[in-house]
C-alpha cells in the first residue's frame, strides 16, 4: 500500500497512482474509523467509474449478476434504501426488501435469528440498518454474507461519509486542506460520525457545531474543533453540512426549542451572506426546510444537496462490486481448500 | 525473459496495423478507434494519431474498462481498481476498430464486445492486436495483427511496452507468475 497521494493525483480530484496498486481487501464495509486513507480512495476512485455507467443509454452493467442483495432495514429510510436497491440492479444483482413492519420480528425474532434465515435463502449481501449500534458488526460476525452497515444507531453511516467525502472531492478537486463545518445534533448523528472520520482522515479540518448539549466537548478528542458559536466560523469554512434535527428528539431537554435552535444553528439567509463566497452546503436529508436550512439556501447554486444523492448511488455500486468481490475469492479458497 | 519485438520491429508492426486499416477505411468517413484499458489504450492513441497523419479528419476516441463484464471475476478475486469507461462519442452506424495488445484466450474481447453492446450499434467492429500469442478459448480472432507470435506455451506471458508507460517500445515473452 501507498501511504501518500500524489499532488498531481491529488489537483485532479483523484488518487489513481496511489490507489492502483492496492488490492480491497474487506468482505465487509462497517465504518469509516476501520477504514486506511487508501481504502477510502480506493472506494472514491471506485466509485468514480461507477458514476459513467449511469450517464449511459443502458445503465447497467453485468458485474453482480447472479449475486442478491438484501436491503434489511430495521429502521424507516427513504434515500438510502432506495439508493442501496438502485445501486444493487445497475449492477445486475437481485434484490430483496425486507422490512420491519410485518415481518417476523414483531412476533419476537430476535436480528440474529433473523439475518440468518434470511442468509440461508442463499443470498450474497446484507445491507442493514438499524437503531443499536453496533448491529452490522454483530451480523458480520454470526453471518457468511457480506454484511453492509447502513446506519446503525448513533454509530456510524459509511456510505453516507463517503459520498459525502466524494461529492467534496468532486467540488474542489480534493478535501485535504478544506475547513468543513458540520452542524446540528451531533451526539445523536451517525451521519457526523462517519463524516467525522472521512473528513479527519482524508486531511479536511472538522469543525463540529452546536448547542453544548448537542456536541460536547469530548468530541475534541476524536480531533475535531468543538464551537457552540455558529457565527464566530462562519466566514471560514469551505463546507458546511447541515445535519437534521431530528423531530423525534426535539422534545427532548436536550434541545432547545426550534425557534431557538433556528436562531442558533440555522442555516439563514442572514448567516450564508456572511459564509466565503464559493461555500458548499450540504445536507444528508431528508431537510426541514426553514429550520435548519432556509429553503432557497438549499436549492441554491452552492448547495450540494442532489448532487449528494445522486453520488450516493456511485459510491454504494463501488461498495456493493467491492464487497461481492471479495466474498467470491474467499468461497474460491475454500473449494480450493477442498 | 527473451525480447522477441525491439522498437523498430514493434513500430513497424504499428504501422503494418494502420494500413490495414487504411486499406478498408476510406480517410473522409468518420471511425472509432476505441481502446481496451490499459495497454489498448495506449495502442490506440498510437493508431489514432498515425491515423490523423494520414489524412483521417473524423476520429472518433472512446476507451473502454471491460472489467464489469468479465465472466471470471468471481475467480480473479480483489481486483484492481475499476476505471471509468469513456465513450462520449457516436457510435451507431459508424465502424469501429476495437484495439488491445495482445489477444490470448478471447475473454477480454468477448467482454468488450458484450460492453460495447450496452453502447450502441456499429455499423462493423474489427479488432486490432499488437501481438496474437494463440490460445483461444473462444471463437474470436483478429482483424489486424501486428505480430503474429504462433502458439505460444500458457506458462509464458507476452509484455507489450511503450514508451508513455514504460520508456521503450518493445515486446518480451516473460514466464507467468503463479498468482
Amino acid at each position: 500500500m501507498t501511504p501518500h497521494m500524489t499532488p498531481s493525483a491529488v489537483a485532479a480530484g483523484s488518487n489513481i497512482d496511489g490507489t492502483a496498486r492496492m488490492k480491497w481487501t474487506r468482505k465487509h464495509l462497517l465504518s469509516i474509523e476501520e477504514l486506511s486513507v487508501d481504502e477510502i480512495n480506493f472506494i472514491l476512485d471506485t466509485a468514480l467509474s461507477f458514476k459513467e455507467v449511469s450517464t449511459r443509454s443502458v445503465k447497467k452493467v453485468p458485474a453482480l449478476r447472479g449475486k442478491v442483495v438484501v436491503n434489511a432495514f430495521f429502521e424507516d429510510s427513504t434515500r438510502t434504501r432506495m439508493s442501496f436497491a438502485l445501486a444493487a440492479q445497475r449492477l445486475s444483482a437481485d434484490v430483496l426488501e425486507f422490512t420491519e413492519k410485518g415481518s417476523s420480528v414483531s412476533k419476537g425474532e430476535t436480528l440474529i435469528d433473523t439475518a440468518r434465515n434470511i442468509e440461508a435463502m442463499g443470498i450474497d449481501v446484507m445491507v442493514v440498518r438499524h437503531a443499536a449500534a453496533g448491529a452490522a458488526e454483530l451480523l458480520a460476525r454470526t453471518c457468511k454474507c457480506s454484511i453492509i452497515n447502513a446506519g446503525d444507531g448513533a454509530h456510524e453511516h459509511p456510505t453516507q461519509g463517503l459520498l459525502d467525502a466524494y461529492t467534496i472531492r468532486e467540488r474542489f478537486g480534493k478535501v485535504e486542506g478544506l475547513k468543513v463545518a458540520i452542524v446540528g445534533d451531533i451526539v445523536n448523528s451517525r451521519v457526523a460520525r462517519s463524516n467525522l472520520w472521512a473528513m479527519k482522515k482524508l486531511g479536511a479540518e472538522v469543525i463540529l457545531v452546536g448547542p453544548s448539549t448537542l456536541v460536547g466537548k469530548a468530541f475534541e478528542s476524536l480531533g475535531a474543533t468543538v464551537v457552540h458559536d455558529f457565527d464566530s466560523i462562519i466566514g471560514e469554512v469551505d463546507v458546511i453540512n447541515m445535519l437534521r434535527v431530528q423531530n423525534e428528539r426535539i422534545k427532548s431537554s436536550q434541545f432547545p426549542t426550534v425557534r431557538e435552535f433556528t436562531r442558533m444553528y440555522g442555516l439563514t439567509w442572514d448567516r450564508f451572506q456572511r459564509c466565503k463566497k464559493d461555500v458548499f452546503i450540504m445536507h444528508p436529508g431528508p431537510m426541514n426546510r426553514g429550520i435548519e436550512i432556509q429553503s432557497d439556501i438549499a436549492d441554491g447554486p452552492q448547495s450540494g444537496i442532489l448532487q449528494q444523492v445522486a453520488n450516493g448511488l456511485a459510491v454504494r455500486m463501488a461498495v456493493l462490486f467491492l464487497v461481492t468481490q471479495v466474498s467470491g475469492e474467499e468461497t474460491r479458497r475454500r473449494e480450493d481448500a477442498k | 525473459m527473451k525480447t522477441v519485438y525491439d522498437e523498430t520491429e514493434t513500430n513497424r508492426a504499428i504501422e503494418g496495423i494502420v494500413d490495414r486499416i487504411a486499406g478498408e477505411f476510406p480517410s473522409a468517413e468518420p471511425i472509432n478507434i476505441v481502446g481496451i484499458r490499459t495497454r489498448g489504450e495506449t495502442l490506440a492513441d498510437r493508431i489514432a494519431a498515425k491515423l490523423a497523419g494520414r489524412g483521417y479528419g473524423q476520429i472518433g476516441r472512446g476507451i473502454l474498462d471491460i472489467t464489469l463484464y468479465r465472466d471470471d471475476l468471481s475467480e480473479i478475486g480483489p481486483g484492481p481498481l475499476v476505471r471509468p469507461t469513456q465513450m462520449n462519442i457516436v457510435v451507431d452506424g459508424v465502424p469501429m476498430v476495437l484495439v488491445d495488445d495482445v489477444l490470448f484466450t478471447g475473454r477480454t474481447v468477448r467482454a468488450a464486445l458484450n460492453a460495447l453492446a450496452d453502447f450502441g450499434r456499429p455499423r462493423i467492429i474489427r479488432l486490432a492486436v499488437l501481438a496474437d500469442r494463440g490460445g483461444r478459448e473462444l471463437p474470436i480472432h483478429a482483424d489486424y495483427v501486428g505480430a503474429d507470435l504462433g502458439q505460444l506455451p500458457a506458462h509464458e506471458k507476452v509484455c507489450v511496452k511503450f514508451t508513455e508507460n514504460d520508456g521503450v517500445d518493445g515486446m518480451t515473452v516473460e514466464p507467468r507468475h503463479s498468482p
